[in-house]
């Protein structure tokens, strides 16, 4: 029923061959071609919200000219159009000679040909529009199991970017990206006690096909996310102190991704994010002798994790993605950031092929990819078995750190006491803060691959102009030891 | 993409509708220059223009809706836009009846140009930073420029006409000193004015001139503050997250629930409003509802009115009042304590110059948490001694704009969002600074 979404990669290859053939004179360009098809289904309280279907398409210039930098964007594909963002980037290229920050020679240049396309086993269109808000509607009642359930929520949503990357060195890489996102949320209120519980998906983004449902567990998930919110509000408040501490790897991602993912962004480090996303903690001085953890923590950059939010074959200046440790055994190795930005700081080494954009609309600048902790040996019943008096913390709900990304408070929506080594009952509001350069030194315990979870974030914001982009993290459950804990109220 | 090619495209689109269907058109562009710096120099410049057409197709009590990306080439807009129509028409019978559908009936019109010079293209982003550039020679100065055009229409087929339209720039930046030590300004508005930025630049010098003496290290507990506009600003930009809209209050999910249930009070003096009328962004809604001139969200202290848009309006019962139920031109009333007062008022404690990174640390008493940022002084008997190093702190409303609350500033400033994540946003807040008996640092 329906047709599907328009595909775009034939036109976009034939936009890129006529503005090959008519591109002026330049000591180097690059035309990153986008096309993105969105479809978002929900249902709220029983009753579907109206769909949203989304189709963009625009371009992105680069013109390295004349010693400067520049770029141009725009949704206009045609010859003119293209013509007019090849004359704005050039304005630009050209203020930048007088004016820029370093010398436009350090700008990568790609010849990479490659092509990407995300695993998609069960695609959109296998399901109808009418099954599909069966299903949400189906979910959303699952969550209605008690009056104290005051609003309940379940959706559904496909997002396929089409990209093509064209350089005037020869480089063609084509990547497709296939999404399906899922969720249900439940919120139970008592009194002046609200309590909010996510699931179904809601927090657990990946590339994909449908087949994504069964993975996150959707169309089961329902009960226990009402169960959970309607207990929460039963639930004493978590307990202030210091306690040993198991994080889920639903807030092992929010972990991973503030205190050890943007810290090493190059960006940050080279002073470009201090007006807005901020700086580091970490300085070039660090890489190759930094303790930045405990002999547990290994980090990966790791593009080919099949179905992982950010996995790619090169990044969007062209750089070919591989897999790279950043931290060994506990031992800062390398950044994260494009070749740009590797250029500029003179560190000796590979890039990690991690400049991104969020979209046709903004250039590139350092990010995250796929940023994973590696599995250690421990079960999750044996990491638990290791505490004495502490607590298990599941899904974030609160996020918050300084502009050097090292003091930091996060919380999240449930909590359970551990005592000798025994889970016990839940408790609610639970919360915990320390500070980056301690914290991963007091990591004690990393769960076993059996226990790893592949997830993501779905907004990492930063940049000027902002740009929100996805991030992936893969990561088992981990305990620290000494953690400052805190519930809610006054 | 001007009022006359959106209308014009419109108009062709309703032309081709069939039956009783009912057609809602939005547009929202812009043509953008965008130049960041680092070190006062250029690190990465460029341009973008953009349009996106948002469809709602609406028969009977059914509708789906769309958007694209649009071109401004009148025939390839219009091939575009009727693709999506087509693909919205085959939907439309297979999603049920909306019972929260909600639109104006009422053709309406309007058209708004703040600070139009005749959207020539004309804007000199170039001359400007090298205005600033030059200028701040010496300074190791990062930050954004941001300019050019803004655009949002609507239309309907049932004649909806309604234009905004502004050219503005907004300069976002800080200027740092050795060990992270840095002072955050903003300079926007419609006209350049190089004038206006050495005025800055020499505030900004004053205030570097304290920053580059040793920070003072201060243990976690509660302090007496002033927060300057900037600061509650970034307050009020968390508030907004689930605070003032009608859904979130009648799910039980805003953390003012026990404000609204009367359970709590802010200080007296605190009255806040959306002040639709002085504020930036466009005057109607995606809908095609009017907003009103203000909404009074917290008068004298108690919950007032909520922010409504147009499905909770329907499910509610109540009145449209916004385009979301997000703030975009806040208000708070000022106070009495002069700006040059304040320090004595402050007398001994800190004098907090920007918030950062704010998230709610227990939304069911409005517990909030964040950092300080850029410049946070330490001041004695009303001067400023020191710089302090970042702090986090974690404290209620009900107590920073409650109990704690020793006075609002006269003057307040009107701060314009830098924000461009879903292109240059449109938001402001008109703020004065507080000073508070006590908040408490944890970190």
């Amino acid at each position: 029923m329906g047709r599907g979404p328009t595909s775009h990669m034939q036109d976009l290859l034939a936009i890129a061959d006529h503005f090959r053939r008519s591109a002026r004179s330049a000591d180097y360009w690059s035309l990153r071609l986008a096309g993105e098809e969105t479809d978002e289904l929900a249902v709220r309280q029983g009753v579907t919200e109206p769909s949203v279907l989304g189709s963009s398409l625009g371009a992105l210039l680069t013109l390295v000219r004349g010693g400067g930098i520049g770029y141009g964007a725009t949704s206009d594909l045609s010859a003119a159009g293209l013509s007019a963002a090849w004359e704005r980037a050039s304005r630009w290229a050209d203020l930048h000679a007088h004016l820029g920050l370093f010398d436009a020679s350090l700008h990568p240049r790609s010849s990479l040909r490659a092509d990407y396309a995300s695993p998609v086993v069960e695609p959109w269109e296998s399901l109808s529009l009418v099954d599909k808000l069966d299903l949400l509607r189906a979910g959303c009642a699952a969550l209605e199991i008690d009056k104290r359930i005051v609003d309940s929520s379940a959706w559904l949503g496909r997002r396929r970017v089409e990209q093509l990357l064209v350089t005037s060195e020869g480089g063609e890489i084509r990547q497709i990206f296939d999404q399906v996102s899922s969720g249900l949320a439940a919120v139970a209120n008592a009194g002046s006690q609200t309590q909010t519980r996510h699931g179904g998906g809601a927090d657990w983004g990946g590339q994909g096909g449908l087949e994504r449902l069964a993975r996150v567990g959707f169309r089961e998930d329902a009960r226990r996310v009402a169960e959970e919110a309607i207990a929460l509000l039963e639930a004493p408040e978590c307990p202030v102190g210091v306690r040993d501490l198991i994080l889920m790897p639903s807030q092992m991602v929010l972990q991973i991704h503030e205190s050890i993912g943007h810290p090493l962004e190059l960006d940050r480090i080279l002073g470009d994010e201090r007006n807005y996303a901020g700086a580091s903690f970490v300085t070039l001085d660090m890489f190759g002798a930094y303790r930045y953890g405990s002999d547990l923590l290994n980090i990966t950059f790791d593009p080919g994790v099949p179905g992982e939010l950010a996995s790619a074959v090169a990044d969007d200046e062209g750089t070919q993605a591989q897999r790279q440790h950043l931290i060994r055994e506990g031992i800062l190795e390398r950044p994260l950031g494009g070749r740009l930005s590797q250029a500029r700081s003179g560190l000796p080494g590979v890039a990690s092929a991690s400049a991104r954009a969020s979209g046709w609309d903004r250039p590139p600048i350092d990010r995250m990819a796929n940023l994973n902790l590696e599995p250690g040996v421990a079960s999750l019943a044996s990491l638990i078995a290791q505490v004495e008096r502490g607590l298990l913390m599941d899904t974030n709900r609160s996020w918050s750190i300084d502009d050097s990304r090292n003091k930091f408070q996060f919380g999240c929506e449930m909590g359970r006491l551990i005592e000798d080594g025994q889970l016990r009952g839940l408790v609610r509001n639970p919360g915990y803060r320390g500070i980056s350069a301690s914290f991963w030194r007091s990591l004690a315990g990393v769960g076993d691959a059996a226990s790893r979870e592949i997830r993501g974030v779905y907004t990492c914001g930063k940049g000027e102009p902002n740009q929100s982009i996805q991030v992936g993290h893969a990561s088992p459950p981990a305990l620290f030891r000494d953690v400052e804990v805190f519930g809610g109220g006054e | 993409m001007r009022d006359g090619a959106f209308f014009n495209l419109s108009d062709r689109l309703s032309r081709q509708l069939r039956g009783d269907e009912v057609l809602l058109c939005n547009l929202d562009g812009e043509d953008s220059d965008f130049v960041r710096l680092n070190g006062n120099r250029i690190r990465q410049a460029g341009g973008l223009s953009a349009w996106t057409l948002s469809l709602d197709l609406i028969q009977g009590q059914r509708q789906a809706q769309a958007r694209c990306d649009l071109s401004g080439d009148p025939d390839q807009d219009l091939r575009r836009a009727q693709a999506l129509l087509d693909r919205l028409r085959e939907r439309l019978p297979h999603v049920p009846p909306d019972p929260y559908l909600n639109y104006a009936t009422e053709a309406t019109e309007s058209d708004q140009r703040p600070g139009n010079r005749g959207l020539t293209g004309d804007w000199d982003s170039a001359g400007a930073i090298a205005d600033l550039t030059h200028a701040a020679a010496g300074l190791d100065l990062v930050g954004i420029w941001a300019s050019g055009e803004l655009h949002a229409g609507f239309a309907s087929s049932l004649g909806h006409r309604h234009w905004h339209a502004s050219q503005n720039f907004n300069l976002d930046f800080s200027c740092y000193l050795e060990g992270g030590k840095a002072v955050k300004a903003n300079l926007s508005g419609l006209a350049w004015d190089p004038k206006a930025l050495t005025d800055k630049l020499a505030r900004v010098r004053r205030d570097l001139d304290i920053l580059a003496r040793p920070a003072r290290a201060i243990p976690p507990g509660r302090y007496r503050a002033y927060l300057a506009p900037a600061a509650v600003a970034e307050i009020f930009d968390l508030l907004a997250w689930g605070g003032f809209g009608l859904k979130d209050h009648k799910t039980a999910q805003t953390p003012l629930l026990r404000l609204a249930r009367g359970e709590r009070r802010l200080d007296s003096r605190v009255t806040l409003r959306e002040e639709h009328a002085r504020g930036l962004a466009p005057g109607f809604t995606a809908e095609g509802f009017l907003k009103p001139e203000a909404v009074t969200l917290i008068a004298d202290g108690r919950h007032q009115d909520c922010l409504v848009e147009s499905r909770s309006a329907k499910e509610y019962g109540q009145a449209v009042n916004a385009a979301s139920e997000g703030p975009e031109s806040l208000a708070l009333d000022p106070g009495d304590i002069s700006m040059a007062e304040m320090p004595y008022r402050l007398g001994t404690g800190l004098a907090i110059g920007n918030l950062w990174y704010l998230n709610y640390a227990d939304r069911n008493d409005c517990r909030i948490t964040g950092m300080t940022r850029f410049a946070t002084f330490w001041v004695e008997n009303g001067e400023p001694l020191a710089p302090v190093e970042v702090m986090r702190f974690d404290d209620s409303l009900y107590h920073l704009l409650g109990d704690r609350l020793e006075g609002l500033s006269r003057e307040r400033e009107l701060i314009v969002s830098p924000e461009t994540y879903e292109g240059r946003s449109s938001a402001s807040a008109l703020l004065p600074g507080i000073l508070v008996s006590g908040i408490d640092l944890t970190l």
